[in-house]
């Protein structure tokens, strides 16, 4: 994808210059924040949305499974009854799969009979991916498929991405949770209509300097204050029983002289990785490094 | 500050046959923040419902501020304040007048309502956005407005179901840092959420699962006591090998990619773990236990708490 705009009709810009690759069989991942452009790249590629700029598609139209935003599926027909409705959308045949063998993989199998409205979240999320996926696409398209969904069913659902993946799917999904970017093969961060950073996961921490270091204390809230009174750290950030300290120095040196200053063993003091969230938060000058 | 802020026992709800809430007893202190977590379905904004005296209860009883839930719902209603999951503003106002408007159902007039306005609209920061329309504002902002509305009347106890549901990372941590000011400021707090770090802040936390309670504790207690596996981590690069590996091997529980390792539960013997993944070419100092985070114990509970 070239250059990308999209301007809606009103004069907001969503899009103001995007362009990148995905590979065949590639986990690719647009992450940000409300607003940030994802749903409306997702419909461009779903070919849903007008824009400026070029596509350059190994793939037809018909070759695209969508999971929408919204639930988006019949909630007065049955499990079954959704399923075989969108296979016979698609006149070509042959790639499609058996909605038998599709149930039966992602689990609804016992549901078939259950009218949609009547599903959990979870499994309304599972249902609208046989849906998408029932007519044989190369590539499937993901808005925020995990949103609102607990973690048990998040798992599962991301767990039936990875097999099928494996299998050569290509999929493109996006998520406002930084924590599930981590799992995509390549993040594209946006915000604001542009890209921030586009690699991988090891790419984006790669990009921002400094370490984290990871406190376990027992009074975690003056462990907290004690640090941030020490000239050589740049933040010290609360995760409950967790201080995560961010200082430019050696982690080995950082460990021994955090563990003289703070007053606590160094087992307890260990380093940790840069999350999406503190790299998105970095990169937006939201977070002192 | 050890007063009893919400008291409930045997709280009971069914819907003809379906038993959405069964048997939940627990309390909140004044002042402390709450959070009440459980997957989709499980009975949680039923629960904040019977509490509100929205909902009645099938069976059991409870107190919220000193209040019979199934007598005084009104001395309740008034006292509290609760932000649906839902977003359930006027789109079609201005943010102004959404706050115009629930405060004047709140008998909010004169000097005092603008001075508690300008504070509301300074806590969330809506200053920039007042005279927008209210639906056509980014989800973040209309999730400020919803709380500012939540907060106009100066609740004792506020009820958030899911407030960071869809909201920017920035925002996100914004959110808790006021909980936390409410919670300083003897506000009580009940929230819920599927964000598990951030749940992390709360000074306690009751797991709900298909209506029943089936954990309750400080975040420390909870992270510490409930998982009766060994919990470890494997490190490497090759993670989609590693998954196909590790789900053939008896004794290991709900794999699961977290970043560059993969995370499991693992009941069986240790060395001989060891051998196999050394078989495959997986060396066993990748190989180390792991420290459970709130995650972990929600999988954990959902999948064998409930037996």
């Amino acid at each position: 994808m070239q250059d990308l705009r999209c301007t809606y009709p009103g004069g907001t810009e969503a899009l103001r210059g995007v362009s990148f690759e995905v590979k065949e069989a590639e986990l690719f991942g647009f992450v940000g924040p409300d607003g940030a452009g994802k749903t409306t790249l997702i419909k461009i590629l779903a070919g849903l949305v007008a824009h400026e700029g070029t596509i350059d598609a190994a793939f037809s139209p018909d070759e695209v499974g969508y999971i929408p935003q919204r639930f988006s599926l019949y909630t007065d027909l049955s499990v079954r009854e959704n399923v075989d409705f969108f296979q016979g959308l698609y006149p070509r045949r042959e790639r499609s799969r058996y909605p038998e063998e599709l149930l039966e993989f992602i689990g609804l199998a016992r549901f078939q009979d259950r009218l949609a409205g009547a599903l959990s979240g979870g499994m309304k999320q599972k249902l609208a991916l046989v849906c998408a996926l029932v007519h044989g696409p190369k590539v499937l398209l993901m808005d925020e498929p995990t949103v609102g969904v607990d973690p048990v069913s998040r798992r599962e659902f991301l767990s039936l991405v990875f097999e099928l993946q494996k299998e050569g799917l290509t999929v493109v999904s996006s998520t406002p949770y930084m924590d599930e970017a981590e799992q995509f093969d390549r993040v594209v961060l946006l915000h604001d209509g542009r890209i921030l950073l586009n690699g991988t996961v090891d790419e984006l921490r790669g990009s921002v300097e400094g370490v984290v270091m990871r406190v376990y204390a027992t009074d975690p809230l003056s462990t907290q204050r004690r640090a941030l009174k020490l000239d050589y750290i740049r933040d010290a950030q609360l995760f409950g029983d967790r201080v995560h300290v961010f200082l430019h120095m050696d982690p080995e040196q950082a460990c021994r002289r955090l563990s003289h200053d703070l007053e606590l063993p160094s087992s307890e003091i260990e380093r940790a990785e840069y999350s999406i969230e503190d790299i998105f938060l970095i990169q937006t000058g939201k977070q002192r490094v | 500050m050890s007063e009893l802020c919400v008291d409930v026992r045997g709280l009971t709800r069914r819907f003809g046959d379906f038993v959405a809430v069964d048997n939940v007893d627990f309390e909140i202190r004044a002042g402390r923040i709450f959070g009440f977590l459980g997957p989709n379905g499980a009975g949680k904004s039923t629960t904040i419902r019977m509490l509100l005296g929205i909902v009645r209860p099938s069976e059991g009883q409870g107190r919220v501020l000193g209040y019979d839930i199934l007598k005084e719902s009104a001395q309740i209603r008034a006292r509290v304040g609760y932000m649906a999951q839902k977003f359930s503003l006027y789109e079609d106002l201005t943010p102004s007048e959404n706050l115009d408007f629930f405060a004047g159902l709140s008998g909010l007039e004169g000097a005092a309502w603008h001075k508690r306005r300008d504070l509301v609209v300074e806590m969330v920061k809506l200053g920039d956005y007042l005279t927008e329309m209210t639906g056509s504002l980014p989800g973040g902002v209309r999730q400020r407005l919803a709380l500012a509305v939540t907060l106009l009347h100066e609740p004792e106890l506020i009820f958030l179901d899911e407030p960071t549901g869809n909201v920017d990372p920035a925002l996100r941590r914004y959110f808790w840092e006021l909980i936390v000011q409410l919670s300083q400021a003897g506000k009580t707090v009940m929230v819920t959420s599927h964000y598990m770090d951030e749940v992390e802040r709360c000074d306690k936390i009751c797991f709900i699962h298909s209506g029943k309670l089936i954990g309750e504790g400080s975040p420390r207690e909870l992270k510490s006591n409930t998982i009766k596996k060994e919990l470890l981590s494997l490190s490497t690069s090759r993670r989609a090998e590693a998954m196909q590996v590790l789900k053939g091997i008896k004794g290991v529980e709900n794999p699961f990619p977290a970043g560059t390792s993969i995370r499991f539960l693992f009941d069986g013997n240790r060395t001989e773990l060891e051998e196999l993944l050394k078989r495959e070419r997986f060396s066993s100092e990748e190989l180390e236990q792991a420290r459970p985070n709130l995650e972990d114990v929600f999988i954990y509970l959902s999948k064998e708490g409930v037996a």
